[in-house]
């Protein structure tokens, strides 16, 4: 079933005409309401009337992840905090947040989105999802949530972790649809193959599946393991949360909501636009957004677009699978981790150096991170519970910091390898 | 009485060990007492060496790290009970002890090396039970 065909299946040129209303109206907006953003504009010599169609998109300034740090936290809303109805926030580069705001009109646009998501994937309202992502700050697990319920299937919101649980549900509630990472996917099928259930007796038939990488192997091997379909999502916090962009049953790329973000791709390193077909840098402009509409963000995937008519009769432009970042952001177990928040707890604590090294593997199907830090010298104890203690201070402080366990290992001083130009610090051995 | 222990912290990795030994070695550093912490992440080797200051400073430039902690040596009868005593008396006195090593120089006598929380304490108890410390100065040439 297509949700909404007028605007999935609109020809090229009533796509962009809506756009193009809906990005002067935005422009405007932000001009009026974003004083930093104001600043950029004007330092390009421009104003929102210069802002006739989508073809002037190129002309606006960036919007970075640093910007949204730089006006923590709320910053960067058109909006007073009376109209917001919903915050949500994802990690930032370093120690703060990146925070986003959604007023009910932005709600109910995400929630349209997810709609069209689970529609694309197959979904309809006999079925039952078991929504599987993070509820809470993260978007997954209520922007998943509340698609569900526009669409009028049935939730459990049994939200992440508690494998057992997981299982039971699915068997004894006949869950039909998962929402969750790849690789937890990964994890419930090695666990029900331990379990010996036999995953006939299941009534799962399709996995939506996003907020880290994957691949077309790791998706046969999901799909033979859960005996299901496996639908790709998208989706970032910055510009909404998972329904972004969604596959179709073709898994031929995925269907961008493009009468709420234009796509563009952009070469990450002249910041010019690539023609279709390229692969580069996505950069999406809100088009309806209330709460934080963003004007050309950068958001460091990498990828191509793709304008043809899908198979599934939809026009919405597709992306393909993000083929990497422009930046050093790692995806860990569907947390956004970045060197430099580590970096950063490092520095404030004395007892550390920041010389550290990242390492990070992927066993049997979950991703783990094991840090080395260098001890400093004057900080040496020649106690081991001592030793031990400031092992446990790092591991907790990371913890809170990153949302994710790290395996903390102490090394002497000077053994992590120094280098004249930019420091490796991540070693990825997972193969994504 | 306060004798200054070498701690080295070490990577549990092959060939660390042996470095810091070739190291004292071909500075004609002696070792009179060693001992190894280890945890399944790291190890801490503790020494009495015979030029402490110098040894201290050669391991730095080696790029390890190094320090002095202060500990003390009791001399102690090579008999059967004899450790119990001792002990018995130092937590008598709520003394703690992080952690010791011991070696038997003859059938005579012993040295326990003792890192307690609170050494000034622990020299004062010993000696009023007339228990015998081994001087820095003879430690070391041992």
């Amino acid at each position: 079933m297509i949700w909404n065909e007028k605007i999935e299946c609109a020809s090229r040129d009533e796509m962009r005409d809506i756009q193009a209303e809906r990005l002067k109206e935005t422009v405007r907006r932000i001009y009026h309401n974003v004083p930093s953003y104001r600043q950029k504009m004007q330092e390009a010599g421009l104003v929102p009337d210069d802002i006739k169609s989508v073809d002037d998109l190129s002309k606006l300034p960036f919007t970075l992840k640093t910007d949204m740090r730089d006006n923590y936290p709320f910053g960067l809303f058109t909006v007073p905090m009376s109209e917001i109805v919903r915050i949500h926030a994802s990690s930032g580069t370093t120690g703060k947040p990146t925070v986003v705001g959604y007023t009910r009109k932005d709600l109910n646009n995400w929630a349209e989105m997810v709609t069209r998501s689970l529609c694309m994937a197959g979904v309809h309202r006999e079925d039952i999802v078991q929504v599987a992502y993070g509820y809470g700050l993260f978007t997954g697990g209520l922007g998943l949530h509340y698609g569900c319920e526009n669409l009028g299937a049935s939730v459990i919101p049994i939200s992440g972790g508690n494998t057992d649980k997981q299982l039971q549900l699915m068997e004894d509630f006949g869950t039909t649809v998962i929402a969750c990472t790849p690789s937890y996917s990964l994890h419930l099928g090695e666990e029900l193959k331990a379990k010996g259930i036999d995953k006939s007796k299941l009534k799962l038939r399709v996995g939506i599946f996003g907020a880290e990488p994957w691949t077309e192997n790791m998706r046969k091997e999901i799909e033979s393991s859960l005996g299901i379909k496996a639908i790709d999502i998208y989706g970032l916090s910055e510009i909404m949360g998972p329904g972004v962009s969604c596959e179709c049953e073709h898994q031929a790329g995925m269907h961008i909501m493009e009468d709420h973000f234009i796509p563009e791709i952009i070469d990450p390193e002249t910041l010019q636009p690539l023609p279709a077909g390229e692969i580069g840098e996505l950069v999406f402009t809100t088009i309806t957004k209330e709460g934080i509409p963003l004007i050309r963000y950068r958001t460091r995937d990498l990828t191509r677009l793709n304008y043809e008519k899908c198979a599934c009769g939809r026009t919405l432009v597709r992306m393909e699978k993000c083929k990497g970042r422009s930046d050093d952001m790692l995806i860990i177990r569907g947390v956004n981790v970045f060197p430099s928040q580590i970096e950063t707890v490092l520095l404030e604590m004395s007892e550390t150096s920041p010389h550290y090294l990242i390492i990070v593997e992927r066993e049997g199907n979950l991703d783990s991170v094991k840090l080395m830090v260098e001890v400093q010298e004057q900080f040496f104890s020649d106690e081991i519970k001592q030793l031990e203690a400031l092992r446990k201070k790092i591991t907790h402080k990371l913890q809170s910091t990153l949302g994710i366990s790290v395996d903390v290992k102490l090394v002497e001083p000077k053994t992590i390898e120094r280098t004249a130009g930019k420091a490796k610090r991540v070693i990825d051995n997972r193969n994504l | 009485m306060i004798i200054k222990q070498l701690s080295v912290f070490l990577e549990n990795k092959t060939g660390r060990l042996n470095e810091v030994t070739q190291i004292l070695g071909n500075a004609r550093i002696n070792m009179s007492a060693f001992s190894v912490a280890d945890t399944s992440e790291f190890g801490i080797l503790r020494m009495i060496v015979s030029e402490p200051e110098k040894a201290l400073s050669i391991l730095k430039d080696a790029d390890f790290s190094v320090r002095l902690t202060d500990v003390i040596c009791l001399n102690s009868p090579n008999e059967p009970g004899a450790l119990a005593r001792a002990l018995n008396i130092l937590s008598g006195e709520s003394v703690f002890i992080e952690y010791l090593y011991a070696y038997s120089m003859d059938d005579k006598t012993a040295n326990i090396v003792l890192k307690p929380d609170n050494i000034q304490k622990c020299i004062e108890v010993l000696q009023a039970h007339q228990m015998e410390l081994v001087s820095a100065s003879d430690m070391y040439k041992i």
